[in-house]
Parts: structure tokens; C-alpha cells; sequence
């Protein structure tokens, strides 16, 4: 079994990572490094390309190098790659706050509580990605049986469902000053709490049942169940009750504020890849102590005694 | 194969008739409790009708869904069942139809009970009992699936309602506003709409479960 779990990809994965790297430092040239060029330096690093076009290479860029940092990964017992994913996040959070907090204008109309946004879009952004990826887990753990999707999947819905708690409370301090009250039956808002519960539900889930691989199978079709979904919430609430502002995109925000939004949605993909793979290692070792467990020391056997 | 499975169900549910009668007393008890959240204002009864007759339906459909595997899990008989040459496919929809039969019985037995407690009556019986049946269509679906799953481990009784809640979230909605303007009245025209919502729900959720159902109760 432990042969099963321990395929080396060694090779393979650092492949992989090296173009996840190249891929996620192309991400972070256009979505980042231009626009603070532009904005301080007056310099234009855009190489020509139309800002739609950027923004697109900016978002492709981080989601799928994420993605084959994720995927790559052969849970080894190495963290370097988690280490250095950590290091990385935090230096671009530092960033996103340091513009967000000072640097970045008050917005004209919602004034400070405004900042919030640069903490609270990037998360929303996460936590979706983060829910897609547990998915996509699920799906290729029920199609080749493979314990890597099966711990990865479980890694990424404890990040998914921390990031949608902090979304729902960010939402809720967002709301009281903006409309007035706590929470707001507005479609996304209402989307994530079900989607939070939903996958708490599975998390429950996973902790009732032993058989590890009952836990896997069902635990992957209650994934793909409860993120079917998310669709259907979210134009049921929109239907039932609508309130939330419109979606924004480049056009609509202005520059000054791109920096720290765009900061914080690399440090917080980054942070949250690094969560994930940390806790798939941790759910990856739970399940090989689970099926082999480690013989008792000796001096273990005699506290037991 | 589907119709040896339903009848099987259905036997094995008029056999067991009094549990469904428990069941809704439990729901028409429930109705009852929680007309004492709003206090005895007649109009506002009215108003939250159609919600509580949903949430009733709702807490008594856990009740039969989590019971529903009771005689597959006696002496291993859903080993038994798999290992008869039979679709897990046919046994699946052959439960969840029986569960919907049974939820609609429940539902529209619910009907009158809401309607002498909160005056919420309407002539449109025809639309609400369309209404019902979607609605229960779409708490049955998943709700086999996922009883299949709590059925086998500890703690059932809590891990049903803790998948099966935030997943049907659109369908109750769904279900509480075409039921709520079958009784209040509909002057924008808004009926049709939850109810195709409804129907969309329910062809997702029939054919996903029925899909994934194999992959849960497989050795």
C-alpha cells in the first residue's frame, strides 16, 4: 500500500514546477510589475500587448501555475516548494497592504471602508478557485483512484472553507457600514454561506466514516453534488433578492487601485497553494499511518501497559 | 429492474405505513410550534405559510430519508441486493422514486394542516400540488443519495441534515416563493419561473445522483 501512495515523480514534478514558476512570474509581470512601472516609474514594460490581453495572461497565468503547482506535486516529504510558495505570499501580502493601507487613494464615494475590498475580492477570487480545485480533485480521485487526489482534495477544501468563513465575515463587515446591517441577502454573499456550509458538511463527512476508501469515494461524490450547486444558489438568491454591486473589472477600477488588489490575489493564491499542499501532506500521512500504522517503541508500550 | 425495485420499496412502505404516519404527525406538531414564533397575528401567519409548511416538510423528509435504508442495513441485505444481477442505477431511482411518493403524500397531507392554522387557504389546488411534487422531487433525490451514504456510519441522524440542508437551498427557495404566490396571489406572473427553477433542479439532481449513486454503495 505504501508503495501505492509513494510513487517518486521526481523528475516530473520538478518539470512541473518549473513551469508553474515560469507561468506564475508571467502572471505577476502583467497583472503586477506593469501597472507599478507605469504608475511609478512612467515606464511602459507592456510590450505592446492591449490591457485586456494582459489582464488575461495576468489571470490565466497565476490560476494555471497554481494549478500545476497543485497538481504536480507528488506530496513527497520535501516542503522547500511550500516554503518558498509561503515566503513569496507574504511578501506580496506585505505589499497589498502597504499599498492598500497607504498609498492607495480613499475611494471617492465609500471612503476607507472601501479598503476592505483589496483584502475581500482576492479572497472571493481564492476561495472559488480553491472549491473548483477540490472538484477537480474529486473527480480524478473517482476516475483513477489515485490517494494524491483524495488528499489533495481534502486539503483544498479545509483551505476552501477557511477562506469562505473569512469571505462571509469580510462581507459582513463590509455591509454593516456600506448598507446597515450585518448580513445582506444578496446573491454571492448568500452563495458562499451555503457553499461554506456545504463543504463543512463534507468535512463532517469525512470524519465519521473509517473505511478510508468508502471516505474518498463518498466524500468526492458529495463534492461534485454540492459544487453543482453553486450555480443554481447563486441564481436562485439572484432571483429571490438582489442588492450586491455590480461585478468590477479593469475598466471600472481605476489604477491606483489595481496595485494592492491585484498584490493580495497573488499573495493569497500563493498562500493558499502552499496551505494546500502542506495539508494534502498532512492528510497523505494520516492515511499511511492509518492503513500501516508505525509499530509501538518500546518505551511507548510500557506507559500503555 | 426499476419497477421490481420501486415495488419492493413501495411493499416494504405499506408495511411500515405507521411510520408515515408518525412522521406527519411530527411535521403537522412542527406546523403547530411554529406558529408560536410569530405569535397569534393572524395576517403574518399567513404571510409565512408557505415557509413553514416547507421547513415542516423539510425536518419530517430527514426523518423518512434516514429511515428509508433501515432494511438494506439489517443483515447485510444491500450486499445482497448488489450482488443480485441488477443496475445499482434501477435501485437507486427505485428508492428515490418511493421517497418522492412518499414526500408528496407527506407534503399534501401537510396542506390542510397549514391551512386551518394559518387561514392560508387558495383554489389553485392543482398548481400547489404540481408545486409540492417538485419540490419534493427535488429534496428526494439528493436525499436518497446522501441517506445511502449516513445510513452506513455513526451519527446519522446528524450527518443527513448537514449535507442534504445546504444543498437544496434553491429548491426550498424555489418551492417557498411558488408556493407562496399560489396562496398570496400572483399578479407579476413570477409562478412559472420557480417553477422551471424547480424543474431544473430536479433534472440536474436525478440524473447526477443516479450517476454517482453506483460509486457509493460499490464494495
Amino acid at each position: 500500500m505504501t508503495e501505492v501512495l509513494m510513487t517518486p515523480t521526481r523528475t516530473k514534478s520538478s518539470l512541473g514546477n518549473a513551469v508553474a514558476t515560469a507561468l506564475l512570474c508571467v502572471g505577476v509581470y502583467f497583472g503586477l510589475v506593469v501597472t507599478l512601472a507605469d504608475q511609478y516609474l512612467h515606464a511602459d514594460l507592456s510590450l505592446g500587448l492591449p490591457l485586456a490581453v494582459r489582464t488575461l495572461i495576468a489571470v490565466f497565468g497565476g490560476l494555471i501555475g497554481a494549478i500545476i503547482f497543485l497538481a504536480g506535486d507528488d506530496l513527497g516529504g520535501s516542503l522547500s516548494t511550500v516554503k518558498l510558495l509561503a515566503t513569496i505570499a507574504v511578501a506580496f501580502l506585505v505589499l497589498g497592504t502597504y499599498f492598500g493601507l497607504f498609498v492607495a487613494p480613499p475611494e471617492q464615494f465609500m471612503g476607507e471602508v472601501q479598503r476592505i475590498m483589496y483584502v475581500h475580492v482576492p479572497t472571493a477570487w481564492n476561495a472559488l478557485l480553491a472549491m473548483t480545485f477540490a472538484f477537480a480533485c474529486a473527480i480524478f480521485y473517482l476516475f483513477n483512484g489515485d490517494w494524491k487526489w483524495d488528499a489533495l482534495m481534502e486539503g483544498s477544501i479545509e483551505v476552501g472553507v477557511i477562506l469562505a468563513f473569512l469571505l462571509c465575515c469580510q462581507g459582513a463587515i463590509w455591509a454593516k457600514p456600506t448598507w446597515g446591517v450585518w448580513w445582506d441577502w444578496d446573491p454571492r454573499l448568500t452563495t458562499t454561506a451555503v457553499l461554506l456550509f456545504a463543504f463543512l458538511g463534507i468535512l463532517a463527512l469525512r470524519k465519521f466514516v473509517e473505511d478510508p476508501v468508502k471516505r474518498g469515494v463518498w466524500s468526492s461524490v458529495a463534492t461534485i453534488i454540492a459544487y453543482a450547486d453553486v450555480p443554481i444558489v447563486y441564481f436562485s438568491v439572484r432571483w429571490w433578492n438582489s442588492l450586491h454591486q455590480l461585478q468590477s473589472n479593469p475598466n471600472t477600477v481605476s489604477k491606483p487601485f489595481w496595485i494592492p488588489l491585484r498584490a493580495n490575489a497573488f499573495g493569497i493564491l500563493l498562500l493558499m497553494t502552499a496551505f494546500i499542499l502542506l495539508r494534502a501532506r498532512v492528510s497523505k500521512l494520516r492515511l499511511e499511518n492509518e492503513l500501516a500504522p508505525p509499530p509501538l517503541l518500546e518505551a511507548e508500550l510500557g506507559e500503555a501497559v | 429492474m426499476l419497477t421490481a425495485a420501486l415495488r419492493k420499496e413501495m411493499l416494504l412502505q405499506w408495511r411500515t405505513r405507521a411510520q408515515l404516519m408518525a412522521v406527519f404527525v411530527f411535521g403537522a406538531a412542527a406546523l403547530l410550534l411554529f406558529s408560536f414564533a410569530v405569535g397569534p397575528i393572524a395576517e403574518m401567519l399567513r404571510l409565512f405559510s408557505a415557509g413553514f409548511l416547507w421547513l415542516g416538510l423539510l425536518l419530517s423528509s430527514t426523518l423518512t430519508l434516514a429511515e428509508s435504508y433501515h432494511a438494506e442495513m439489517e443483515n447485510r441485505a444491500l450486499e445482497g441486493l448488489l450482488l443480485l444481477p441488477a443496475n445499482p442505477r434501477s435501485l437507486y431511482y427505485g428508492k428515490a422514486i418511493a421517497n418522492w411518493i412518499q414526500l408528496v403524500i407527506l407534503g399534501m397531507a401537510l396542506v390542510p394542516v397549514m391551512v386551518i392554522l394559518y387561514d392560508a387557504g387558495t383554489t389553485r389546488i392543482f398548481a400547489l400540488f404540481v408545486v409540492v411534487a417538485l419540490g419534493a422531487a427535488g429534496l428526494s433525490a439528493p436525499g436518497t443519495l446522501y441517506a445511502a451514504m449516513t445510513a452506513q456510519v455513526r451519527s446519522r441522524q446528524t450527518l443527513l441534515p448537514l449535507l442534504l440542508f445546504p444543498l437544496i437551498v434553491p429548491a426550498l427557495l424555489a418551492s417557498v416563493k411558488a408556493t407562496s404566490l399560489i396562496i398570496l396571489g400572483d399578479p407579476m406572473g413570477q409562478l412559472k419561473s420557480w417553477i422551471s427553477l424547480l424543474i431544473a433542479f430536479d433534472a440536474i439532481y436525478w440524473s447526477l445522483c443516479g450517476l454517482l449513486f453506483g460509486r457509493v454503495v460499490e464494495e
